[in-house]
């Protein structure tokens, strides 16, 4: 097949390889043969109005409101954030605290609709078919209004990765899906190959990039077939090319794709763009031809229902918003109480605590594991220094030396070990013969020295703002002295004009005199003042 | 051998001399404003200018520690981490918290029972409470530093403390529970 050696007809010759990594059981024959499957729709949808990174969407909708199909009730509060729709039509019957996703399984602001079964849609805004032709500014725009974010799991908003100040000379669409288990990817590049292929000209046509490579890993033939055919069917595209890459997590990594592809890395704290290339997931790039293309806003997604605890696993296009109870229904239940159950897939995954919880926009697998698959490790034990973290490290870390620091909380020692650069993929922990979490230590210590920083930054603040009022009212005080002087030599003035010269003896009887008979003037007046006042008192 | 022994001296005296007045030169022309310990002190502290330490603010109580007045665990919202800061800073001994640390807090208005007074207003040490004679008082709960200055000088007792809540914005991955293996 042509595709299995797409480079050298192209000219370029090699994959490169990352560091380490690790082959696992993919687990991918539980659910890749299952046909993206419609959900039915669910009575009550609880959108999240925060799905992405960045500030969350202000609500634009009110209780008792009517709403339709696709209609904007979040819209994106600032740049780096993204809008949200309405997944079905119906009527908003709460705007309230709801639990979502997220590790800490905390409660955020959530739109409840009751929807009416209707599934009408609202206006629409026209598709821009003709998009090589349009302003660029447009279509960002269109992609925004669309509230598309990175649906490999990252959520960040795609209208902003869609511009660059850079030259983007590759983008890099990613298809790897490398953890185990998961197979909505797979499935969408099957199914809606065309759409992922539209998605990837509209994207290089506004990066301005000169190729777009699709790394996909080779466990997935299917895929990788169906997108070749597809690439052939819609004509000659010299810019695209589909390169299947060796099955070895963490593959789909962003900056470990890059490498494989390009050979090329990632600064530390830097981003692709600085050397040249921007990355996108598949889903991402087939939610951004559906924007552009359809003029339609990403309400539902494909999600992987998965793991030996469900009774019949399969790939779902979800409304955003589902209870996952009613994907779990939907694939007959639980065949035995699940031991664990994940957002994400058994490395990156977090733990969910309930089945009430949404499906939100970065949500791509419901995983229910059995004690067999998920077995509890026991206690940690203590580390040996055995050194195998550092031998599957993609990142080249030294796990052991952070693992260190992090439990003694030297997090400045951590830093100085690259902590920021780790990427949370699990390999460590994954060999680690201790079963030490050590993942957690890392995520811990990263936010912990996130929290300092934020203190740091408000001690600045509170120390300017002290220093200011200090300012101030020592200003005050020199205003109200000097006013106070100004005062004073006035009336010397004055009195040294009344009075010219010395005071004598004389003129101190003078005027001794002279003050009590003021003081005769003033009880007078007084006593003359009460007479005045009493009868009216008493009246 | 006697004038040697003058060249010698002479030689001393002249080189301590020049050597006096550069010495005395740079003393006035490279003089230091300020004091730069208690500015890296200032720099670990909380800045919530409670006075919890026994002094009017932060920057007192820094260069208090610097003149070595007081002692380096006085700092109650800085906790630990600050004790240990301060304590790496000056080369000595760590010393234990007096008192316990608490959560962070923010003041809050009784928007009921304000008479507008002005009175926290002018006891806040980082002008986070807005408003004027006889109009409702407002705490800007970005600013506050949860001092708790304000809540003595209120008449009417409207104010008070409440934790800072813990929304997804502010929640962070706990350590995790060491279960070692005995």
């Amino acid at each position: 097949m042509s595709v299995t050696n797409p480079e050298s007809e192209h000219g370029q010759s090699r994959l490169w390889t990352f560091h380490g990594g690790l082959h696992l059981p993919d687990e991918k024959a539980l659910s890749n043969d299952q046909p993206i499957e419609p959900l039915r729709l669910p009575p009550l949808l609880v959108i999240p109005l925060r799905q992405h990174i960045g500030a969350p969407a202000r609500p634009g909708v009110r209780v008792g409101d009517q709403v339709r199909k696709g209609q904007v009730i979040g819209t994106a509060d600032g740049y780096v954030s993204a809008a949200v729709h309405a997944s079905s039509s119906g009527t908003v019957i709460a705007i309230e605290e709801r639990r979502i996703p997220h590790p800490s399984g905390l409660p955020a602001p959530c739109v409840v609709i009751a929807t009416d079964g209707q599934d009408a849609w609202a206006p629409l805004p026209a598709p821009l078919t003709d998009y090589p032709h349009l302003d660029p500014a447009l279509l960002r725009e269109r992609v925004h209004w669309a509230g598309v974010v990175g649906l490999g799991g990252g959520a960040f908003p795609t209208s902003v990765k869609l511009r660059s100040e850079r030259h983007i000379e590759t983008l890099i669409i990613n298809g790897a899906e490398c953890e185990p288990y998961i197979t909505c990817d797979d499935r969408l590049m099957r199914e809606r190959s065309v759409q992922v292929l539209e998605g990837a000209r509209i994207i290089r046509t506004l990066l301005g990039a000169e190729r777009v490579l699709i790394g996909i890993e080779d466990n997935k033939p299917a895929a990788i077939a169906a997108l070749s055919a597809a690439l052939a069917d819609t004509g000659p595209d010299t810019h695209i090319r589909i390169i299947p890459v060796p099955t070895r997590y963490p593959s789909g990594g962003e900056r470990q794709l890059i490498r494989i592809l390009t050979g090329r890395e990632v600064p530390t704290r830097g981003l692709p763009a600085q050397i040249g290339v921007a990355c996108q997931n598949v889903a991402t790039t087939a939610a951004v031809a559906d924007a552009v293309l359809l003029g339609r806003p990403l309400i539902t997604r494909v999600v992987t229902v998965t793991g030996r605890a469900v009774a019949r696993p399969g790939n779902l296009a979800v409304p955003i918003g589902t209870p996952l109870s009613h994907l779990v229904a939907h694939c007959g239940g639980f065949r035995e109480t699940p031991r664990r159950l994940l957002c994400g897939g058994p490395m990156m995954g977090f733990a969910l605590s309930d089945l009430e919880i949404p499906i939100t926009k970065a949500f791509n697998c419901l995983l229910a594991l059995t004690a067999a698959e998920a077995p509890d490790p026991g206690p940690a034990l203590a580390c040996i220094r055995c050194g195998r973290c550092a031998e599957v490290c993609p990142v080249r870390l030294l796990p052991q030396q952070l693992y260190w620091h992090a439990r003694a909380k030297a997090f400045d020692r951590a830093q100085g070990y690259n902590l920021f650069d780790c990427i949370e993929c699990g390999c460590c922990a994954q060999v680690c013969p201790s079963h030490i979490p050590l993942v957690q230590y890392y995520r811990f210590a990263k936010n912990a020295i996130w929290a300092h920083e934020e203190e740091r930054r408000k001690a600045d603040q509170a120390r300017a703002r002290h220093q200011a009022r200090q300012a101030r009212l020592e200003r005050l005080e020199q205003e109200r002295q000097s006013k106070l002087r100004k005062k004073r030599e006035i009336l010397d003035d004055t009195t040294a004009a009344t009075v010219p010269g010395q005071v004598a003896d004389g003129d101190l009887d003078a005027r001794r005199a002279l003050i009590e008979a003021a003081k005769q003037r003033a009880a007078a007046k007084k006593a003359a003042a009460q007479s005045r006042i009493e009868p009216v008192d008493q009246g | 051998m006697s004038s040697a022994v003058l060249t010698a001296i002479l030689a001393m005296t002249t080189l301590a001399a020049v050597l006096g007045l550069l010495l005395g030169y740079s003393a006035i022309r490279f003089r230091v404003e300020g004091d730069p310990i208690a500015d890296q002190i200032d720099a670990l502290l909380a800045q919530s200018q409670c006075g919890q330490c026994g002094y009017p603010g932060c920057r007192p109580y820094a260069e208090a520690v610097a003149k070595g007045e007081a002692a380096i665990n006085k700092c109650i919202p800085g906790g630990e981490a600050t004790a240990r800061a301060l304590a790496d800073l000056l080369g000595r001994e760590p010393e234990p918290l007096e008192t316990e640390v608490q959560a962070p807090k923010v003041a809050l208005i009784d928007d009921q029972a304000c008479i507008g007074c002005t009175l926290c207003v002018q006891s806040c040490p980082v002008d986070a409470i807005v408003g004027a004679a006889k109009q409702l008082h407002g705490v800007l709960a970005a600013e506050c530093t949860g001092c708790g200055l304000c809540l003595a000088p209120c008449p009417v007792a409207c104010i008070r403390m409440v934790p800072v809540g813990s929304d997804l914005a502010h929640w962070r991955w706990p350590a995790p529970t060491e279960r070692l293996a005995a």
